[in-house]
């Protein structure tokens, strides 16, 4: 019931939201549709801790520990997001940048994002997990090209072409494990993509397949992730779409990716008994940190900056995954939660400040904080914490990974050292003048929305100093369930 | 040695077509040509199903062949004759390597999609497990056309074609995925032709062409 709810939340908001139209309310009426999926995934979650792992609709769709915390998150970020949307997207009308007709694609689309996003990360089966992943993408393209100025057509091609062709390669080894699986699970093949079958009889997978498959899937989803050197389209489609968008595609989609790279990398290291899986994880994910520390550098627009440190955030958890372990996975999954709160945050304040200042280009930006402490503040203190400054929770989950780094990887510690340093200067040297320079803002007609940066913010912080020993134990199920060498 | 059934051979010479086709399609300037290359590979994959349904009696199969009538014979060649003529763009311009060069370049990507094949078809027990190498070639082949064409319209083509391709190595390996991932798939390339539509009006109304050359100013130098 609860899992209907959830699922079917945001396809009928998206129906109703197109109906709706541009009619006044249909911010609101978007705010009560994800307030509504955020509820039914709160339920969702308290039956799952409650009655352990939930397996529904002819073992289509399940439940873990693993999933459930990303639903949860999901669905919460996908609320604040449209708390959020409402003062920013009347603004953006008002700015003449919206007409009604977009808004209401906006309004339509945002729900179907959301719905994609749960049904990639609830789904048992490997094939429906591709379909929701590209239906993600298919959902989003027109959203980043909702301006329609040219610099947006070109970030949305290139979105939808480098996405399309790298989700074709995780196609290719869907089928590959299929094929893989239908010989061990027998020739009837109804259940030979569903991951609980797979992953039970991981052993028996033929090798030689399955490590083939797994490339294929890596590279594939690796590319929505925004691994290097497949990140090409992630800061131009964060960078050009409206601000809300890059937030839910950087806090939930890229989450949404790395879940379906780890659910594969489980069975291939199940079925390969080496550790081929982590080490590609690893170089990956090692390689993407430094690609971004050094774009980091070159950065004039403020959301193109916060999209590279996206993709800097990825690669370490990607790396961390890779490393695998309880520890390191435990702090893969503090990682994955804390960046989707901080960063989601961050374009909050990001997306006011550009509005103030009317543009996104960080020199045009000044002075923040005598205008408008709260946007100020918010992006100062949303800056700190995802640059890994006790006490936020970035701090504990990058500790976590370094020191256990340290200990398996040694020579991979001082590449990651490193690299979070020159991202520490890169950022804050940016963010400083922006937010206590000379002011060069204006006044917006309406208030903006704070309380989901703060509320972020504040979850953070207590992640930091403290871990409620029930998400800890979340955290550990989880961790345990990746398992890894 | 016995010889092969028939229908084996037969199978054998389709998938040798969608070979030669993607060729074809490698060679194609005229984008018109283009979409009638790839409305004849949805033909081919067509027979090959419909012959793989009859031998094997699966009724999956059948559903399959029906989808891709529906779809990729008569559906999308057909939206995109549709785009071609209200947008008017009728031929490629000059691709990034020349057509002999990209020919040579396919040659050895053929080599290489087999042998990275050989290792499935040894282990697959389908009549079609010779064909599993042909459909990774077609696939590498697509790829290499949307890298080297310019025109967004023959960047799409391509993308199609790739998608063929991987339905051709679905179907060679494995007899087909699962029904509700079929299903799935199908629903995706249709949404997808439907926001390319849309998009494509977009891209031409802000440059008055679909030259990709326009959308190259999001570069790292700035």
């Amino acid at each position: 019931m609860e899992f209907l709810l959830l699922l079917g939340t945001p396809l009928v908001g998206a129906a109703a939201l197109a109906v709706w139209g541009a009619r006044p309310r249909a911010p609101e009426l978007n705010v009560v549709f994800s307030l509504a999926t955020f509820l039914a995934a709160c339920a969702l979650t308290v039956r799952v801790i409650g009655e352990g792992e939930l397996i529904v609709a002819r073992e289509q769709f399940f439940i873990d520990a693993f999933n459930v915390f990303l639903v949860a998150l999901t669905a919460f970020v996908g609320f604040t997001t449209s708390l959020f949307s409402r003062p920013y997207m009347r603004v953006e009308m008002e700015h003449g940048r919206v007409t009604p007709r977009r808004l209401r694609l906006y309004h339509s689309m945002y729900q179907l994002f959301m719905a994609t996003m749960l049904i990639a990360l609830t789904t048992n089966n490997l094939g429906l997990l591709w379909v929701a992943m590209e239906a993600a993408t298919l959902s989003t393209v027109l959203l980043v090209t909702l301006y329609r100025t040219p610099a947006s057509l070109e970030a949305g091609w290139k979105y939808f072409i480098l996405c399309g062709v790298g989700i074709a390669q995780a196609l290719f080894g869907t089928i590959l494990l299929y094929f893989a699986a239908e010989s061990v699970l027998g020739v009837e093949g109804v259940n030979a993509l569903l991951w609980t079958h797979l992953d039970s009889v991981k052993g028996d997978l033929e090798p030689t397949v399955l490590s083939l498959a797994f490339v294929f899937l890596l590279v594939g989803y690796g590319t929505k992730v925004g691994l290097a050197p497949l990140h090409n389209w992630l800061p131009d489609a964060h960078a050009e779409g409206p601000t809300p968008i890059s937030a839910v595609l950087s806090g939930l989609l890229l989450n949404v990716a790395v879940y379906a790279v780890v659910r594969c990398k489980v069975l291939a290291e199940g079925a390969l008994r080496s550790d081929l899986p982590s080490q590609m994880l690893m170089g990956f994910g090692l390689l993407s940190v430094m690609l971004a520390a050094l774009f980091l550098w070159r950065q004039r627009d403020i959301k193109r900056l916060f999209a590279y440190s996206s993709i800097e955030h990825m690669g370490i958890i990607t790396f961390a995954f890779g490393m695998g372990g309880p520890v390191a996975n435990f702090a893969a999954l503090l990682h994955m939660t804390v960046h989707s709160l901080t960063k989601s945050a961050i374009f909050f304040a990001v997306g006011h400040a550009a509005q103030k200042a009317g543009s996104q280009l960080m020199e045009n930006i000044r002075g923040l904080v005598t205008l408008s402490p709260t946007v100020g503040w918010g992006l100062m203190l949303g800056s700190i914490a995802i640059l890994g400054i006790p006490p936020f929770g970035v701090f504990a989950s990058e500790f976590l990974i370094l020191t256990t780094a340290m200990k398996e990887q040694p020579w991979a510690t001082p590449i990651l050292l490193f690299a979070l340093g020159i991202a520490f200067a890169a950022i804050f040297g940016r963010v400083q003048p922006m937010v206590f320079g000379e002011p060069t803002a204006k006044r917006l007609p309406h208030p903006p929305a704070l309380i989901p940066v703060f509320t972020h913010l504040a979850i953070v912080l207590v992640l930091g100093v403290f871990i409620p020993p029930y998400l800890a134990d979340w955290y550990r199920t989880a961790a345990q369930l990746i398992g890894g060498p | 040695m016995n010889p092969m059934p028939f229908d084996v051979q037969l199978l054998n010479a389709l998938s040798a077509l969608l070979l030669l086709l993607a060729f074809a399609m490698l060679s194609q300037r005229r984008i018109v040509t283009l979409v009638s290359l790839l409305a004849v590979q949805g033909v081919l994959l067509l027979a090959a199903t419909l012959l793989l349904a009859w031998r094997t009696g699966e009724t999956h199969l059948y559903f399959s062949a029906a989808l891709t009538l529906g779809l990729k014979v008569i559906f999308l060649p057909w939206v995109l004759y549709r785009l071609i003529r209200r947008l008017g763009v009728y031929w490629d311009s000059e691709p990034l390597i020349n057509i002999p060069g990209t020919m040579l370049i396919g040659l050895l990507i053929v080599v290489f999609a087999f042998g990275l094949a050989q290792p499935i078809s040894e282990l697959a027990s389908t009549a079609t497990r010779s064909a599993i190498g042909i459909a990774v070639a077609v696939i590498l082949l697509s790829f290499l056309m949307m890298i080297t064409r310019r025109k967004a319209m023959s960047q799409v083509v391509g993308f199609l074609s790739m998608e063929n391709g991987l339905f051709f190595g679905a179907m060679s390996a494995t007899y087909g995925m699962p029904m509700i991932v079929e299903l799935g798939v199908a629903l995706d390339v249709l949404v997808a032709m439907l926001v390319l539509g849309v998009f494509f009006f977009q891209i031409r109304e802000q440059f008055d062409s679909l030259d990709l050359h326009h959308l190259e100013s999001l570069k790292e130098k700035r």
